[in-house]
Parts: C-alpha cells; structure tokens; sequence
C-alpha cells in the first residue's frame, strides 16, 4: 500500500486562495484515482504561500482489472448494427463471441480492462489535475501556455512504501516531476530530496517552512499572546487575520510594537482598521486604559538582531499610516462640530441613482419615512427625522472615503462630536443594520425607525423604477434590504401597516420622481389607497381627492399612476412575503404553514403572521393538532363534493335538534365551545389560544366521523350534517386556511 | 533601512546602482521617454514592446507626472513629479524573483535583516487596456515595488509574457537611507563640495506645478488638446501603410502612441482641476483606452511588434 506525496511549488500563491486551493487540490485528485480504480485509506492538503501540497495514504498499488461484457446484436441482424457495436467496442468481428440466446445467435463483446500500476494513474490524475485547476484568477507566464495561480516552479510527485520510493513519471508544459523540493526563501538548506511525507514535513521544518497551516497559526497566536501578556497588554483576536497572515508566511515570527502617543486618541476602530487593511497588524490592547495601544506585526524572517530592523521599518510605516489617519480625523471633527452642513451639502452632488436622484434626495425620503413609522416604533417623531438627515453624512467624511467599512462607526462619532446625542449617534451606527445574516438587528427606537425607513426607501425606490432583482442578479442587494425589514419587524415585534404603507411611498415617489407638488402626490396615493378598500388610510387626502378641481386629462393620468403603484405595492408585498418564506424555512416552519397564514386576512402585518405561523406549526406538531387536519380535511372534501354536486353552499347553519346520536350532539357542544373561545382568542391574538381551542375538536370531529353517515337517506338529516361540516370549516378558517396545508 | 556599510549615501546613487545592477543582467538600459507620463508603464519600451513576441529586456528611469498628488513640497512622501525604476524582460524568466531581490541587495537591503514579503495586488490599467497579476512587494511592512507579469495590453494577450518590475524610487530611496522627508534626501554626496537635496532641486518646482495643476492650467485649452490629441492618434493610424515617397511600409505606430499619451496627461490634468465628474470620467478614460488599443493594434502590424513567424516570413 503505497504512500502518495505531491508538492506543487510555485511563486507566491495569494493568501486568500489557498483555504480553497488546498480543498480542490484534495478533492480533484483523490475523486480522479478512485474514478480510475484506485482505493485510498485517507487524505490531507497542505499549503504555504510557495506551496500546495497533498499526501494521499494507503492507496491500492493498482487498479483493479474490469472485466465488461456488453451484448450485441443478433448474429442475422443487418450489417449496419454489426458495424455500428465494433465501433462503440472498439472491437474486431474475430474477437467477439458467439452466445445462444432465446432469440438466436447474439454477439457479446467481452473487454477485459487490464489493472494499471498507480504511478500511471496519479500522473494522469495529476496532469489533468492541474491543467484544469479552477483558480479564481489565473495567468501564463514566459513563453509557455500553462496557467497557474503565480508561475509554478516544480512538481514533487512520489510513491512511496516500506521498500523505498518511486518518483510518478509527469512532465507538465516543460516542468518534469521529481522528488525534490527547497525550503524557506531566505533562511533555506538549499534543494533537497525526500522519501515520503514524514520525511518532507521533517525536512520542511529544518528549512525553516511549517507546512501546516493550522500550526502556523498556532504558533504564531501563541507567539503574539506571549508577547502582549509579558508586555501586560492583551491581542485583540480576529480570525480572519489570523488566517490571511498564516498564508503570508512559511516561518511566523510575530514582533509587537507601541503606537507613537501622538495617535492614542484615535477611535480605536480607526487604529485597527487602519492597521488591519493597510499593514496587516494585529492591535493589542491595553486593559488599564481599554485603549488600543500596541500592534503585533507577523515577519516571515528570523534575523540576528531578533527582528529589531524589521520592527523598527514596520513602525515608521504604521506612523506614516496614522498621520494619514489623524489628519482625517481632524479634518472630520473640524466639519462634524460645525454641524456637518458641509458634507450634507457635498450629498446633493452624489448620485444615488440616477432615476432615484441624489444621496441628498434619498435622505430627504428617508427622513419623512422615519417620520412616519417612529410612532410605529415607539421613536419621537423629531428625533427620527434628524436621525435619518445626519444618519449618511459620514458617507462624505474622508475617514469613510479612505476606509469604506467604517461607515456607520464614524458616523456615531461624529454626530456625539456634533452635539446631537445618544439616540441620534447611534442611529447613525445603526440604521444600516442589520448588515448580513450574522449581524445583531438595532432595538433602539429611533435606531429602528431609521434603519426600517432606509431599506424601504431602497425597496420602494427600485421597484417604482422597476429594477427588481432577477434570478441571481440583484445589484442593488434588494433581497438584504427586505430581510433586513423582515428582521426589524420581528426582532422588534413591531406592528407595520406595510400594505398601506408601500402604497403611499411608492405613490409619493412616482410623483416626486416627476416633480408633481405634494397635493397631486397626494390625489394620487389616496385614489390608490381607496381602490384597494383602505379609505381609512387615505385620510385627509381621500377628502382632496373628493373635493379635487383636477383637469380630466390630469386625473386619467394620476389615475393610471394609482393602477401602476398599486400593481407595484402588490408586486412588493410578495416580494417580502417570499423572503420571510425563505427566512421562516430557515426557522423551521414549513412553506405551507407560512401558505395557510399567508391567506389570511392581515397578511402585512409579518408580526402577527409569524405569531399565526408559529402557532400553527406548534399546534401541528401535536397528536390532536396533526389529526384535526385530517379531520378537517375529510369534513371539507365532503363538503366540497357535495357542494359541487349540489350546486349550494350549505351555510345555513345546522340545527342541533336534528342531531342523531350522542356523537352528533358532542360535536354540536364542542363546536359551540370552541368557537366561544376562539373568537375572543383571535381578538386578542392569542393565536396559541385560538388553536389548542380548534384543536381541540380533534376528538369530536373523530368520533362523529366514526358514528355517523353523513350522506343519510334522509335529506333534512342529510341537509343538516352539512351545514354542520360547514360549521367545522368555518371555525376553523378562522384561525388559518388549513386547506393549503400538505398532507 | 539598510544599516550595513553597504548603504548608499545619496538619492543618484541609488539610481546609478540599479542601471549597473540591471545593465549586468543584460538589460538595455534606456533612458526616459521624453513626455509626460502618469507611470513608467506608458513608456512605449513597455507598453508597446511587451506586444508581439520578439524578445525584449530594458531598465530605464521614468520621470512621472500625477498632477493630483501635487502637495506644495509640503508632504513629506507626496509629489506631484517622481521618479519610478522599470524594468521590463519578455519572455518573463524563471528566476525573475531572484533577479529582483539581487537588485535589492544591490542597493543595501540585507535580505538577512530585513522582511520581504510579495502580497498579492492584482495590476490594472484602465486607459491602457491592461492588466496582470503579480505582488506588491513589501520590505519590513513597506511597499517598495510593483511586480506584475503582464497578461494584456491595449486589449492584445501577451504572448509570451512580460515580467514587470516598478520600483517608486524616493520612497525606497528614503527607507534604505532612513529618511523621514523626501525633501531632505541627499540627492548627490552630501560629502561633495556642491551637495545637492531633493529639496533643493525639487521644492520650488513641486510648489509651482501644484499651483499650476490646481488652479494654473487652462481647462478649455487642455479640453481643447485632448480632442486634437485624440484626432490626430485616429489620423495617424488612417495613413495607409505603404509610404508613397520610401516605398516602405510605415505604419506610424509609435507616433500615433504619443498622442494617446498626451491625452492620457491632459486627462489627468483636467482631473487634477476638477472639471471632470464622476461619470464623464468613466467616458473619458474609455477614450484614451480606445486610442491605447488602436495604438496597440497597429504596433502589432509593425515588425517590432509581430509575432516571430510573421516576421521572419
């Protein structure tokens, strides 16, 4: 059972690729030898900024032979069919058998695959391994035609056994395999030959290279930590950095370092921002002050002065670095205590959109948005407004345009450097949460109403222009902005009248986006809230609607405007409802428990339909809950045939004095039971209430099933039963349309 | 900082020892391109010859103009007006990491004291049609070269490929003599009887250029000369290639070139005034592309820039 080592040895291969390298490298070599016949026991990849390697253990010395026997045509069909199999087999007609079959004389083909030695094998997987290695980006170098991630160098290929090892017969575009390879760039022994992989990581380490990534890490966290602890300070952890210096280095030598005192008092989000992206720093803190005050810098050298020059060239960069810094912030605060007026000023000159306007317009949108959910939310008024008007003027600072990803962060300092205090800042912060799946959802009132006016501003704005999302494309990130409402809403439990108010944003902006005053805004949204049966909302705009001296031509056109946002809310609504679909399914609550609720009245307010949801998912989970759809279900079906077949509906109501059995008269009782507690149950929305109650009538419905037919040969019996199994419908679809459920 | 005996004592000898370095590795050594450009890369050394696939090695020194960066001589790092080192080898050879670090060491680095690292930076070139992949090369943290082996230009695949290496010469000057302001640097021997500081030679310039780029320059002439460096580059491509009076073919690609790079600094210069707006910009960076690639694509037709087979033939 041979051993497989293979080194790929190139200049030096990007940092952020190699995670991915490693597992395609892996994968794309051991599925090409067990397709080829070959068996392994198990597997590892490896890789340093130079190299990619991957030793293979236990694998089969060959393939196993295959023997195929394929059969062909009848010995009397057509020359044409016989032709045709010696093609697909490759055979002769002198080597193909002759079988008796049922029908005659058959041809067989019988192929007999001889087994082939491993070293063939791996140099074919190998080649094709590499000639087809999906890197992101890829390039040629020289004059040759090989594309690789950074010019390759050489190829270790060996198999090795207790006898000794054997090196795979490979050659690639010019470079020819062999069992050598070379160690650290500058602190190196030179090429070296190895006989397996033990011997390769044992050398590897003489030559300065650990080849494992994992333990690059290790050592080099250990390492920083030792140093910030014997220094009294502490590392700020990130495992993204951690990773993206391991892949940096072959040989780790962490060195940590003081911030000059002249750049203490930068936000600390400055300092490891700065020192992350540019110079790639890990920031040590200081736990006395809770200020950051060091750095750790990861050298790849070990030198005779213990890294003293290296540290020294590494510090004077940081120092240009963060005079860069300073000089922003200061220039920031001069601009934020003067009450920023500068840079709201530079956002009328920054397209948004270019059929959405500028940033300045999409803020003036935003702050009447805010406005009007901050009831909603529990936010003033007021406070919401400014919010949502200081919220992006950070976008303009000059920290944020040289470190994009402080954005939000800056934001807060700057408005508590302006004077516009707590909720205000950290709305600033806030508002453009949540960020991604992984980010915390902002539960501060003025915070909320901010960032839920923000993504529906977004949403609404694109889709009056109709950029929606298509497939995978969506640009704009509108599926983030919609879940980021859907996570507001819920994580706030927030009650938002979204239908009505998709309705009259998108109303308002078609208007402005054509520059109509705000009455004739108005005129238009209220005859769009009116055509959906929403008067109430339409307020004092349904009076200037009533009251309007609009020209015709003016109000054909206004109308048509109402038909199209109210096409577009509808179109938007469904929208949200197919990612809180997919953000419930995440949950774990079935697409056709989110159906059934989604059919009930309501269905804009995403709080209460996910209470509904929720209840009904935890009342189906139930014995009772399960078998009551059943019930259900059956009592429908029959109702439905009969109602088809009949041509009535029978919503009579059923009369208990009909009632034949005590099973019948149960279920008369229990319906009256539970439709006693339902009804205020459902007012209350107290959806747990509602169900337990309707579930309750599991084993009645049952019972009467078992007890009784429904199709009585007497018609007034027969008449009754139904408007009862009407009965059962309709308290029932009180709580959720459960004939969209599966099953 | 290079603190060995080694370590040059002034801004031209640094310059001197990468000439020598490169000239013992075989290189041409040219000298700049006599117009203003924005980076050694629109050199025609560069651009055009890493076209075609005759092999080509040249160092040379490039003054570069970035009209934006202009900072009064104030800024101890910034400069309207710089010097990069170039060097330029097609085919890319195998050892072109070796090479480099050897240029290192010429100029005093201790490649024993010091931490050098290649990161990746992917290279492109918007007005040139042009990119490839390659490093940012760092020494102690500090970025003192581009290394980029070329993959296009003008819209052409490189064939074979160019390695290209861009060293910004006061900034490693100023790391290897540990120097804290650029206007500070010995530019001759400070031992010599007439010693000479960058300062010296470049403050009142840096002052009078930042003045002119910012606010001197006559926008409606310079508008006015990117439409005539732009049509005399199409005119100069529409001649015929057969030349009536030689009876040679001459196709006037290098010509044509010149006026692309024209037009690319007056570009910048508008730029540096601020009269181009977030989307014209993107319009006219399109136009000197545009101008890069038909430069490119009549170089290619000219015997310097064809494949060998073709030329031969």
């Amino acid at each position: 059972m041979p051993d497989l080592l293979i080194e790929l040895f190139s200049e030096e291969i990007p940092a952020r690729m190699q995670g991915m390298a490693r597992d395609t490298l892996k994968k794309l070599v051991t599925d090409g030898l067990v397709e080829a016949g070959l068996t392994y026991a198990s597997a590892g990849a490896f890789s340093t900024p130079r190299r990619l390697t991957l030793m293979v253990e236990g694998l089969t010395a060959e393939s196993r032979p295959v023997r195929e026997e394929r059969k062909g045509p009848n010995t009397t069909a057509p020359a044409a069919a016989l032709e045709g199999f010696l093609r697909s087999t490759g055979l002769t007609l002198d080597q193909l058998e002759r079988r008796a079959d049922k029908k005659g004389e058959v041809f067989f083909a019988v192929i007999e695959k001889p087994g082939r030695r491993a070293p063939d094998i791996v140099a074919e997987v190998l080649e094709t391994t590499i000639r087809n290695f999906p890197w992101p980006k890829s390039m040629r170098w020289g004059a040759g035609t090989l594309r690789w991630v950074r010019p390759l160098h050489s190829i270790l290929c060996i198999l090795s056994d207790e006898t000794g090892h054997e090196v795979v017969p490979l050659t690639v575009d010019g470079i020819t395999a062999g069992d050598s390879t070379e160690g650290h760039r500058f602190m190196g022994i030179g090429r070296f030959t190895v006989t397996g992989f033990d011997d390769y990581a044992a050398k590897l380490r003489k030559a300065h290279v650990l080849l494992d990534s994992a333990e690059r890490e290790a050592v080099l966290w250990s390492g920083a930590q030792n140093l910030a602890f014997a220094a009294g300070m502490e590392l700020v952890e990130d495992r993204g950095l951690l990773t993206e210096v391991a892949g940096l280095v072959e040989w780790p030598v962490p060195l940590m370092g003081r911030i000059a005192d002249d750049f203490l008092h930068l936000p600390p989000e400055v300092l490891q921002t700065s020192m992350k992206e540019h110079q790639k720093f890990f920031s040590v803190k200081n736990p006395r002050t809770g200020r950051i005050e060091g750095f750790v810098t990861v050298a790849n050298i070990e030198t005779p002065d213990h890294g003293a020059t290296i540290l020294k060239g590494n510090q004077k960069v940081l120092a240009a670095r963060l005079s860069d810094a300073r000089f922003f912030w200061e220039n920031d605060l001069r601009i934020a205590r003067a009450g920023m007026a500068e840079w709201s000023e530079g956002l009328k000159a920054v397209t948004f959109h270019n059929k959405l306007g500028s940033q300045a317009d999409r803020i003036d949108r935003v702050a009447a948005l805010a406005r009007e959910i901050a009831p909603l939310v529990g936010a003033d008024a007021d406070t919401a407004e400014k919010a949502a008007r200081v919220a992006k003027l950070d976008l303009r600072s000059a920290m944020v345009g040289e470190f994009p990803e402080l954005q939000g962060t800056m934001g807060r300092y700057y408005a508590l450097e302006a004077g516009l205090g707590d909720a205000v800042a950290n709305a600033a912060r806030d508002h453009w949460r949540p960020k991604g799946e992984g980010d915390t959802v902002p539960t501060e009132p003025v915070s909320v109403a901010v960032a839920l006016a923000d993504k529906i501003d977004t949403l609404t704005g694109f889709w009056a222009i109709d950029e929606k999302p298509t497939g995978s494309k969506d640009p704009f990130a509108l599926r983030r902005a919609a879940l980021g409402v859907i996570r507001l809403v819920l994580g706030n439990g927030v009650t938002l009248p979204l239908h009505a108010l998709l309705i009259k944003r998108i109303g308002r902006l078609t208007g402005q986006l054509r520059a109509w005053d705000a009455q004739r805004q108005g005129a238009v949204v209220a005859e769009a809230l009116i055509s959906v049966g929403m008067k109430d909302q339409a307020a004092d705009a349904y009076d200037q609607v009533i009251s309007d001296k609009r020209p015709d031509m003016q109000k054909a056109e206004d109308h048509a405007m109402a038909v199209k946002g109210v096409e577009n809310a509808s179109d938007l609504l469904a929208f949200f409802h197919d990612r809180l679909k997919v953000y419930l399914r995440d949950q774990g609550i079935r697409h056709d428990i989110i159906d059934a609720c989604l059919a009930m009245p309501g269905n804009d307010d995403l709080t209460l339909l996910v209470k509904r949801a929720t209840a009904l998912a935890d009342t189906l989970k139930t014995e009772d809950g399960a078998n009551l759809i059943q019930g259900f279900k059956r009592a429908n079906n029959i109702l439905t045939q009969a109602e088809q077949k009949d041509g009535v509906e029978y919503s009579f109501g059923a009369d208990p004095k009909f009632a034949e059995g005590p099973e019948e008269q149960a279920l008369f009782a229990a319906l009256d039971a539970a439709e006693a507690k339902i009804g205020p149950a459902m007012a209350a929305e107290d959806f747990p209430a509602a169900m337990a109650a309707m579930a309750a009538l599991r084993g009645p419905i049952d019972a009467f099933f078992t007890a009784v037919q429904i199709n009585s040969d007497n018609p007034i019996i027969r008449r009754n039963r139904l408007n009862l199994l009407h009965r059962i419908r309709s308290v029932c679809s009180g709580v959720a349309d459960l004939t969209r459920l599966d099953g | 900082m290079a603190t060995g005996t080694d370590t040059p004592k002034s801004f031209q000898e640094i310059i001197l020892r990468l000439q020598s370095y490169w000239a013992s590795k075989g290189c041409a050594i040219l000298q700049p391109y006599d117009m203003e450009v924005g980076a050694g890369t629109f050199h025609p050394a560069t651009t055009l010859r890493s076209l075609g696939s005759r092999p080509w090695a040249a160092a040379y020194v490039q003054p570069s103009r970035r009209p934006t960066d202009g900072r009064y001589g104030e800024n101890p790092n910034r400069l309207q007006h710089y010097y990069q080192y170039q060097v330029i080898i097609k085919p890319s050879p195998p050892d072109l990491q070796e090479l480099y670090l050897g240029s290192l060491a010429a100029i005093g680095i201790d490649l024993g004291l010091h931490d050098i690292r290649f990161v990746e930076d992917d290279w492109e070139s918007p007005t040139l049609g042009a990119w490839g992949l390659g490093w940012e090369v760092w020494c102690d943290g500090m970025e003192v070269s581009q290394f980029t082996y070329f993959q296009q230009v003008g819209g052409h695949d490189c064939k074979p490929v160019s390695g290209e290496l861009t060293y910004g010469l006061e900034r490693l000057a100023m790391y290897v003599m540990g120097i804290d302001h650029v206007m500070d640097m010995p530019f001759n021997d400070p031992q010599t009887p007439i010693a000479l500081t960058y300062g010296d030679i470049f403050r009142q310039t840096e002052e009078e250029y930042s003045r002119h780029n910012f606010d001197g320059a006559t926008t409606e002439m310079l508008f006015r000369h990117f439409e005539d460096a732009e049509a005399e580059c199409q005119r100069l491509l529409d001649f015929p290639p057969d030349d009536p009076k030689t009876g040679k073919r001459i196709i006037m690609a290098h010509p044509a070139y010149d006026q692309c790079i024209k037009a690319s600094h007056l570009f910048n210069l508008l730029d540096a005034r601020g009269v181009i707006s977030v989307t014209e910009r993107q319009a006219y960076i399109g136009r000197v592309r545009a101008l890069a690639k038909k430069c490119a694509d009549a170089f290619r037709q000219t015997e310097a820039g064809a494949d060998a087979v073709e030329a031969v033939a």
